[in-house]
């Protein structure tokens, strides 16, 4: 019987102090029609030993392969100790820090998170995380239409990740909020400021502005985040927190700053793992804070005078306000966060820096060569961040298989989103790219793209 | 001491950062002027910083932790370090089909063991957290609602005993929300069901057993009620831990479930979250399900979209949900097995009915003193506050002093005075024995010295803090004294410092 401890001796013991004669008689109240017979679809239990094995053959079965893949989550060198301190069974095993004295270390870790975060964000306030990037940017939305009280209309740019916009769509729409979307400029690859005058006089709740943007290219933050707030519209940014480290903070665009803050978490210390668990993250000017949802840590006092953590602002939350709060969501991602908190320490301002400019020095590198194969072409003029969009002169889903074929992802197929676009790639080469990679990567490209035997026709 | 003040300028990682790069093509007004507020401090300073503050936590690796509702159980570290062998780690969400079928058999079969477990036709692993999967849920009754044209359900019934997030939830899909009372048995009262449902009826939430540690003896009448009135039936799958094995949702008549990972299949609270609650459907549900789905055809796994399920109620995250902790769920169940599966709901009953009859003995009041615990169940102290003015909070905080975390306080509301206990079937008899002997000092402790407990507690890192202040006068963030550092362009971009290693 794995992880139960009882003795034979127990059971009896305890099943006389209850006054029943077996275990199944505390089962008496389910009515008997109700009752499972076998379990058919579950296989027999494992061992420890033989699971590690089948487990161990499945992963090797997939392997690794070197990845020029970013599109919302990135490739970063994650030190050592992140994950031995944020596994340690104090962080790992704990539960929401409702009892503050018994909690004190996930809730001062928080806190020091949401110093971070307001601080890289250039915001007041931050929360404690929430699920991932593509539903923190949801919740913005819903908070911006909480907050503007007139209109229940967003503005997104289809330059934000096709499936954040996905998301925003599916979390909003049972609320009776539009969501309507911007062009973007076919040479620039910005969000069209033109497009944004055919708006004329509607009004909007929010705009949402994304920096850089899914094509990895930097949009003009300040004058989208002034359109929007010259028209009453909140200013939603949804950042990359790497790019943080050089470009301008949220809470410094335009006249007044964005207004709202959100992003994936993912590039700061959290592996990949086949997209989660990460975290979102979402910070917001003062006056906004209590029209923000999840949990919010406060440093605070005790009865001696000493500073101590607590969660604070509940009366935003669902297990006080249930039907009237702003939101359902009941948990952060703790563990995500503490990992997070303990990657930002151990980098500190200039390594963190380091890493964004490396990893957008590589990319840069990286189309370079690319630009010199035959066919192959940067599609978009504007300045970027460690992330762009090439095109290829044969068609990409080939290109991307045959590159497979020699262990190495070369980028996401823009074709299901953006059609316009023709065989189109999202390449991303991180700090964790060698010179040695790059080099490995155009070469076989360029063997690809010459060698027709590659290449199915038809696709 | 926050990190911040652990920070000296200067200080530096080198092990931990790229050599020098240089990035002059982005132009200057994108560039940031101010250098972001993070802790400069040597590797060893952090380890030592976040070492000690993990000290500071009460956990289910340190702590017996009968937190009610939340299913504290031990959390096998095989299902940690599988989940992170580097293959699966450095796997990128966005890479085909064909390089993660190995990581994809995992999903798959996860999927089959949990349907079959539920007894629901379809399951799909995406939602991140118990919250979205009742997003997600709730999202699915409207839809299917709105596709047969029957737009005149407006109402998510929903008894005063669940948890917030349901009425939150409802409320989030566009519903408005009416809360039906409790017996005096803890059951949902049959005539005020009788009462609410109608034909602005879009369905009913319900937790089984119940938030109150009950199981719902008429639930199947209360699916005949609600499904003849035109509605259909949530469950809230947080107490699923009291019946695996035992009785299965779909066949109490539920036609979308959730099921919380992180309680009934033992992967990691992790200080609150990351989560995960796959949700599972009845056959009419189907075609509303959340995309992606795992599906294996002709020998090959790969995933379900939009393309395949066009009614799909969308996408909830920005992948495939929490990946990482699905395949600790997966390492969970291979290990029970089947038999294991029963066991669990055996022995998380035979603990919270011990509990109960020792706690009972020990003179505490019971709150359901006529019904089985399922696997929590809820000891009342109004008389002893009446009699001591010790309250529920005070007792809790006087267990932390003891060594135990505190079991669920004042939830749920409407038991005055309430202590939620839930002991999780991977505590000893000797551990539940000791836990009894604490509660019993406490019981002496509020009748001979109230005021030892009244201000309790007195040996954690802090004594009891001040939640009004933190409210009033908030303090989110630290601000550094005398923090605003100008760099220039040439600072930001061209002379980072080339490191030099010896």
């Amino acid at each position: 019987m794995p992880f139960i401890p009882h003795t034979e001796e127990d059971i009896q013991a305890m099943l006389a102090s209850i006054g029943a004669n077996s275990i199944d008689e505390l089962f008496d109240e389910i009515p008997l029609a109700l009752k499972t017979g076998s379990l058919k679809r579950v296989p027999p239990g494992l061992s420890e030993m033989e699971i590690s094995r089948l487990m161990l053959e499945r992963a090797e079965q997939d392997g690794r392969y070197l990845n020029f893949i970013g599109a919302g989550a990135y490739e970063h060198h994650i030190p050592a100790a992140v994950w031995q301190i944020a596994t340690r069974g104090e962080f790992y095993s704990s539960y929401t820090p409702y009892q503050a004295e018994a909690s004190q270390g996930t809730l001062q870790l928080l806190y020091e998170y949401q110093t971070m975060m307001a601080s890289l964000t250039g915001m007041d306030v931050s929360n404690a995380s929430m699920y991932d990037g593509a539903s923190a940017l949801a919740e913005a939305a819903l908070m911006a239409v909480r907050s503007h009280r007139t209109s229940r209309r967003i503005l997104i740019p289809q330059t934000v990740h096709p499936v954040y916009r996905s998301v925003v769509r599916a979390i909003v729409k049972n609320q009776g909020i539009e969501v309507v979307e911007i062009p973007y400029d076919k040479l620039s690859g910005q969000t069209s400021l033109d497009g944004l005058k055919n708006f004329g006089s509607e009004e909007f709740a929010a705009l949402v502005i994304p920096q850089p943007n899914f094509f990895g290219v930097l949009e003009d933050v300040d004058a989208l985040t002034d359109w929007a707030q010259s028209r009453d519209a909140f200013a939603i940014a949804v950042v990359n927190p790497m790019a943080l480290a050089m470009l301008t903070p949220p809470g410094e665009w335009g006249e007044k700053g964005a207004d709202i803050a959100v992003g994936e978490g993912q590039p700061l210390g959290i592996p990949l793992s086949s997209g989660g668990p990460y975290f979102g993250f979402m910070a917001c000017k003062q006056p906004l804070v209590r029209q923000m949802p999840g949990r919010i840590i406060g440093r605070t006092t005790d009865q001696e005078g000493s500073d101590g953590f607590v969660l604070t602002l509940q009366a935003r939350e669902q297990h006080i306000r249930r039907s009237k709060a702003t939101s359902n969501i009941c948990t952060n991602q703790g563990l995500m966060v503490t990992a997070a908190t303990i990657y930002l320490a151990l980098l500190g301002p200039e390594g963190l820096r380091r890493t964004a400019a490396q990893s957008h020095a590589n990319t840069a590198a990286l189309l370079e060569k690319l630009e010199r194969l035959k066919g192959v072409k940067r599609v978009f003029s504007g300045p970027l961040f460690h992330e762009a969009v090439i095109s290829l002169p044969r068609p990409a889903a080939s290109v991307l298989q045959a590159l497979e074929s020699r262990r190495i992802l070369g980028g996401l197929n823009l074709k299901e989103y953006y059609p316009e676009l023709g065989d189109a790639v999202l390449v991303c080469a991180t700090e964790t790219k060698t010179s040695a990679d790059m080099e490995n990567y155009v070469t076989q490209l360029g063997e690809v793209i010459r060698n027709s035997t590659d290449i199915a026709s038809d696709v | 001491m926050l990190i911040f003040e652990h920070s000296r300028p200067g200080r530096r990682n080198y092990s931990q950062s790229p050599k020098a790069a240089e990035a002059t093509d982005i132009p200057e007004k994108l560039l940031r002027k101010t250098l972001p507020l993070l802790p400069e401090v040597s590797e060893m300073d952090a380890v030592r910083h976040y070492t000690r503050l993990s000290q500071k936590n009460f956990s289910i690796d340190t702590h017996f932790y009968p937190l009610g509702s939340c299913t504290m159980k031990y959390n096998p570290r095989a299902c940690n370090s599988i989940a992170m062998l580097p293959q699966f780690l450095a796997r990128h969400p966005r890479s085909p089909e064909s390089t993660g079928q190995g990581f994809l058999a995992c999903m798959y079969e996860l999927q089959e063991i949990l349907k079959d477990v539920t007894g629901m036709a379809g399951v799909s692993l995406t939602p991140m957290a118990g919250a979205q999967g009742e997003l997600i849920g709730i999202a699915m009754i409207r839809a299917y609602h709105e596709s047969r044209g029957d737009t005149a359900r407006t109402e998510i019934i929903v008894p005063d005993a669940a948890h917030g997030t349901n009425p939150a939830t409802a409320v989030m899909c566009g519903y408005k929300v009416v809360e039906i009372a409790t017996d005096k048995e803890g059951n949902v009262d049959m005539a005020a069901l009788k009462a609410a449902v109608g034909p602005k009826t879009a369905g009913l939430m319900l937790t089984n057993p119940s938030t109150l540690g009950v199981f719902e003896e008429n639930v199947a009448e209360m699916s005949r009620i609600v499904h003849q009135a035109g509605g259909l039936l949530y469950y809230d799958g947080a107490n699923l831990n009291a019946i695996l094995g035992k009785v299965k949702p779909g066949d109490m008549g539920f036609d979308v479930i959730h099921i919380n990972l992180h309680k009934t299949f033992s992967t990691p609270h992790g200080g609150g979250g990351p989560g995960s609650a796959p949700v599972g459907v009845a056959p009419r549900l189907l075609p509303f399900m959340p995309v992606p789905i795992v599906a294996f055809e002709n020998g090959t796994y790969r995933w379900q979209t939009e393309k395949d399920i066009p009614q799909s109620i969308g996408r909830l995250s920005a992948h495939m949900g929490n990946a990482g902790v699905l395949l600790r769920a997966y390492v969970y169940v291979r290990l029970l097995g089947a038999e294991g599966m029963h066991r669990v709901a055996e022995f998380a009953a035979l603990n919270a009915n011990y509990l109960m009859a020792e706690l009972r003995k020990a003179g505490f009041e019971i709150a359901y003193p006529n019904r089985r615990a399922s696997h929590e169940f809820i000891v009342t102290l109004k008389d002893l506050k009446e009699k001591t003015g010790v309250t529920a909070m005070n007792l809790a905080k006087r267990l932390l002093d003891k060594g135990y975390h505190a079991p669920t306080t004042y939830f749920p509301l409407l038991v005055p005075e309430c202590l939620l206990i839930e002991p999780a079937e991977t505590e000893s008899k000797e551990t539940l024995d000791a836990f009894v002997t604490a509660m019993k000092e406490i019981l002496e402790e509020a009748h001979t010295q109230p005021d030892l407990v009244k201000s309790a507690p007195h040996t954690t890192p802090v004594r009891r803090l001040d939640d009004v202040k933190a409210a009033r006068e908030p303090d989110l963030a630290w601000k550094e004294p005398t923090r605003n550092i100008s760099v220039t362009r040439t600072e930001t971009l061209t002379a980072i410092p080339t490191v030099s290693v010896a």
